[in-house]
């Protein structure tokens, strides 16, 4: 068993005629919560685009749990039990709450078969997904989407999570429920890859730092380290937050 | 000089350029090198699809728009020559106010189809002139006052196109020189004109704007450029030419009717050989054209003896019978798609590149 | 909050269309004879749209050739019906249904597996190209029409109806033919079978939400590729069963048939919004409805008018009655 779940090797990434990424080298280790910074457009999203297939990288490698999944196509990806909560969020907006649940449900044929502890526990993070279970999902709130998106990513158990900007629009109260869950997840064995602009999500749940700019990983480290280190917290803070 | 003519837009391959001079010259002294009626009616096809092709090619490979309804102004123009014609009767006069009204009506048209263009999103628009294209070729043959219905309109052409007009009675290099020699040069010279001043439209500065709308509108319309305005007189020249076409379609059948130029049939040729030939060259047009119409006037021939000769196997005889020909178009048309996307032209003109 | 809070008013046009022509006909019986059968129209045409949309709709494949299936479906029923003399002879409805049922089923099998092959040889090197579907199905509807008049025969073939789904009913001064009532049945059956596959399996969920977003399907580990083989193949199979339908209201079949049916759908499509079922089924309404009332009305209007009604909600609605947010 490796330590790092998630690796990426000089990944390169084309969109058409764009050079986006440059040569990316990442590590998630197991177990953690590895936070990616950076500014707009340093590459973060098409990092994680590329991590779940949706694009392909025309060099380098990603391997997850010690198995090549560079050229895998993006359902067999998920399939390894990696959940994915694009930054747009993908919600189905003329689903209900349930469907939309429902079918990130995998192992359950029908709404009956949702695992009700678990339902219960995300009910108990995120009120409004029991709220407006039987209502088509596009009526919610920016913020109502955003937590039935990563409540989505937790209905069943799943070894990595790839999260794009999940605090976006969130009340405060709410993103404290959401560092809780992230937390709990944690503790129970779940890597994280989380690309997040909120603070207090470094402070209580960051292990691993890596911080992008025009297309590559410019630093990694703890995120001990990092708070220790306030020179380098400068010469990266034009960049990360 | 030849740098003018061509507007610059050189067919960039020499085996390309030695095709279409040898079409050109074929083209040109088709009544000396060919013998027989026949002969002189295929060349005379090819002249007229060439200016058909050529104008949609403007519309599909530099505009970028799918739109069925391109055989609607071919239709117009042939009928505008007819009835004109049935109307007024036979004469000059006849010709020319027939050529206007159609112009002018294909004009409106254009102009309506291409501003509806931008209100749809463009694969509804394509959908749309299935449907209106569907509902013109109805309405030929309904309105059987003024177009003759099914049956279309039998008329007579002026008098120096018609077939008994001679301009001596002595052939001339074996060649008569009758009404239709006279016509036929007046096909030809017709088109090259048109072809001529379609390459000039594509290779202005109005045509380098058609092509960045083509590859991407927005950045386009970001630019500066009013998308609107382009596409519409894009449509509205496409839709002239092809008008002109029609016209010449119908001077030299001296007959019109549904079929002949609104059929859906046309429309899978035109479609066949612009992607054949090569979208966005319009020398595609001209090549295109050459090879689909001798092919399809001899290859039934070619089809009736191979039908005749397999006629143990009822089964393969009936698969290459001179009726089927649709089908080994259909299946040329699908592997051209697949195999040739850049039609004739360009692979010459990539083949050049790469040796 | 309103959970239901669901667009009414594509649907209230249907019965709108109705009344409005009303006063033209004149005679209630002749309207209740027209609106029955303009009804039975627009259910066959549903039942031949519903899977093209939903083909759209979920991989934004434009498949130009559906009117193959439809002849494909016309021309094996009437082979299969030809060979069973006795029951279609019979006067009783339960024969005959003895020999069209099985004629509909086989319809859909071959219109399915013809289908199975389009997708693979036609439909899928061509995926994201527009031009190039628009081109190929076309292309290869061409092909399909050419093989039916070599292995039928290119002459209009006549396709009577079974002898006991003949003449009429009569609701009160109204007389109502028998087989449009059926084709009513038929078509509403279909919807409801649809809707429930839609609505209540995960199928139809993955189906759904793919039609919204493809890429987010994907990712939470469905083979969407998978599913639409299956999408396509019982969109052919449907085409194919409508394509008997047609076939039976017409009494005829001929091998451009597909062509010319092909053209309704589209309007159907344009007026429903791609990728919606009761867009289509709307539609699909409207469009047998006009159908049927103009030929009463002004003959030679007749596809004039649904091209009017199309260019209507267009201007109301430029993405077709209940368009998709894409």
């Amino acid at each position: 068993m490796t330590a790092d779940l998630l690796t990426l090797r000089g990944v390169h990434t084309h969109i058409g005629a764009y050079h986006i990424l440059h040569g990316v080298d990442l590590s998630v280790p197991r177990g953690q919560l590895t936070m990616l910074l950076g500014r707009n457009g340093a590459g973060k999203t098409t990092t994680l685009r590329t991590i779940m297939g949706l694009w392909h990288a025309s060099k380098g490698s990603i391997s997850f749990d010690g198995r090549d999944i560079t050229a895998t196509p993006t359902p067999r990806i998920a399939g390894l039990n990696i959940a994915y909560v694009p930054e747009n969020m993908g919600i189905f907006a003329d689903l209900t709450v349930k469907e939309n649940m429902l079918l990130a449900a995998r192992q359950a044929k029908h709404a009956g078969q949702i695992d009700d502890e678990r339902l219960k526990w995300i009910f108990s993070l995120f009120p409004a997904v029991e709220k407006f279970w039987n209502h088509p999902a596009g009526k919610l709130s920016g913020g109502q989407k955003q937590m039935l998106a990563v409540s989505r990513a937790i209905i069943e158990p799943r070894e990595l999570l790839i999260i794009d900007e999940p605090s976006k629009g969130l009340a405060p109260v709410i993103i404290n429920n959401m560092i809780d869950a992230f937390a709990q997840l944690k503790a129970s064995g779940v890597t994280i890859l989380l690309v997040e602009q909120n603070i207090n999500f470094a402070k209580r749940l960051g292990d691993t730092v890596a911080v992008m700019d025009n297309g590559v990983v410019v630093h990694a480290g703890s995120m001990q380290a990092l708070a220790e280190d306030e020179e380098t917290q400068h010469s990266l803070l034009g960049l990360a937050i | 000089m030849l740098k003018r003519i061509l507007s610059n837009d050189f067919p960039r391959s020499r085996v390309l350029a030695v095709i279409l001079v040898a079409l050109l010259l074929a083209l040109a002294f088709t009544p000396f090198v060919f013998s027989g009626v026949k002969a002189l009616n295929v060349a005379a096809k090819v002249l007229i699809f060439l200016v058909l092709v050529a104008s949609f090619d403007l519309l599909l490979g530099y505009t970028g728009i799918v739109s069925f309804a391109h055989t609607m102004f071919f239709g117009i123009g042939a009928y505008g020559i007819a009835i004109a014609s049935a109307r007024m009767g036979p004469g000059w006069d006849a010709v020319i106010a027939g050529l206007l009204a159609s112009l002018a009506l294909s004009f409106v048209l254009a102009l309506l189809v291409g501003l509806f263009s931008l209100r749809v999103r463009a694969i509804f628009f394509s959908m749309i002139t299935l449907a209106v294209a569907a509902a013109f070729q109805t309405l030929a043959s309904q309105l059987s006052d003024i177009t003759g219905g099914e049956d279309g309109l039998t008329f007579k052409v002026p008098q120096v196109l018609s077939p008994g007009f001679r301009i001596s009675e002595t052939p001339w290099l074996g060649v008569h020189l009758d009404g239709r020699l006279i016509c036929y040069y007046l096909l030809f010279f017709t088109a090259l004109a048109a072809v001529l001043a379609m390459l000039r439209i594509v290779n202005s500065p109005f045509g380098r704007v058609l092509q960045a709308i083509r590859e991407n509108e927005f950045r386009a319309e970001a630019i500066g450029y009013r998308v609107v305005v382009y596409r519409t007189t894009s449509s509205i020249l496409s839709a002239l030419f092809a008008t002109l076409a029609g016209a010449m379609l119908a001077i030299w059948l001296r007959y019109n009717g549904p079929d002949t130029s609104l059929s859906f049939e046309i429309m899978l040729d035109v479609l066949l050989i612009v992607v054949i030939g090569g979208m966005g060259t319009i020398y595609g047009a001209a090549i295109g054209s050459g090879i689909f119409v001798v092919a399809q006037s001899y290859l039934q021939d070619l089809l009736k003896l191979a039908s005749d000769a397999t006629s143990a196997l009822p089964w393969l005889s009936a698969l290459l019978s001179p009726d089927r020909w649709l089908l080994w178009l259909g299946l040329l048309f699908v592997l051209s798609v697949y195999h040739f996307p850049t039609g004739v032209v360009g692979r010459l003109r990539a083949a050049r590149h790469s040796a | 909050m309103n959970a239901l809070d669901f667009d009414w008013k594509p649907m209230a046009l249907v019965p709108v269309l109705a009344l409005l022509v009303l006063p033209f006909i004149g005679s209630p019986s002749t309207w209740v004879t027209l609106t029955v059968a303009g009804l039975a129209m627009g259910m066959i045409i549903f039942i031949i749209a519903s899977g093209l949309t939903l083909v759209f709709g979920l991989m934004d494949v434009l498949n130009f050739g559906h009117g193959v299936f439809i002849a494909l479906g016309a021309f094996v029923a009437t082979s299969v019906l030809g060979s069973m003399g006795d029951y279609t002879a019979s006067e009783n409805l339960w024969q005959n249904l003895l020999a069209v049922f099985p004629a509909m089923v086989i319809a859909m099998l071959v219109a399915g597996a013809v289908g199975l092959a389009f997708e693979r040889y036609i439909v899928r090197p061509v995926y994201g190209n527009h031009l190039k579907q628009i081109l190929i199905t076309m292309g290869g509807m061409i092909i399909g029409e050419e093989m039916i008049k070599v292995i039928w025969g290119p002459q209009q073939i006549a396709l009577p109806l079974p002898a006991g789904m003949r003449g009429s009913l009569l609701l009160g001064d109204a007389a109502v033919e028998k087989y449009r009532v059926i084709a009513v049945v038929v078509g509403l059956l279909v919807f409801a079978i649809l809707l429930w596959v839609l609505t209540r399996t995960k199928a139809g969920l993955l189906i759904r939400a793919g039609v919204q977003d493809r890429e987010m399907v994907e990712s939470l580990g469905y083979r969407i590729k998978v599913l639409f083989i299956g999408v396509f193949v019982a969109g052919s199979a449907l085409a194919g069963l409508g394509g008997v339908m047609w076939g039976l209201y017409q009494q005829s079949i001929t091998p451009q048939m597909g062509a010319q049916v092909n053209v309704l759908i589209f309007i159907v499509l344009i007026i429903g919004g791609l990728g919606s079922t009761t867009g289509a089924l709307i539609g699909a309404l409207l469009v047998g409805l006009m159908a049927n009332y103009t030929g009463f009305l002004v003959p030679k209007a007749a596809l004039f008018s649904n091209i009017a009604l199309m260019m209507a909600i267009l201007l109301w609605r430029p993405q077709g009655v209940y368009a998709l947010g894409k």
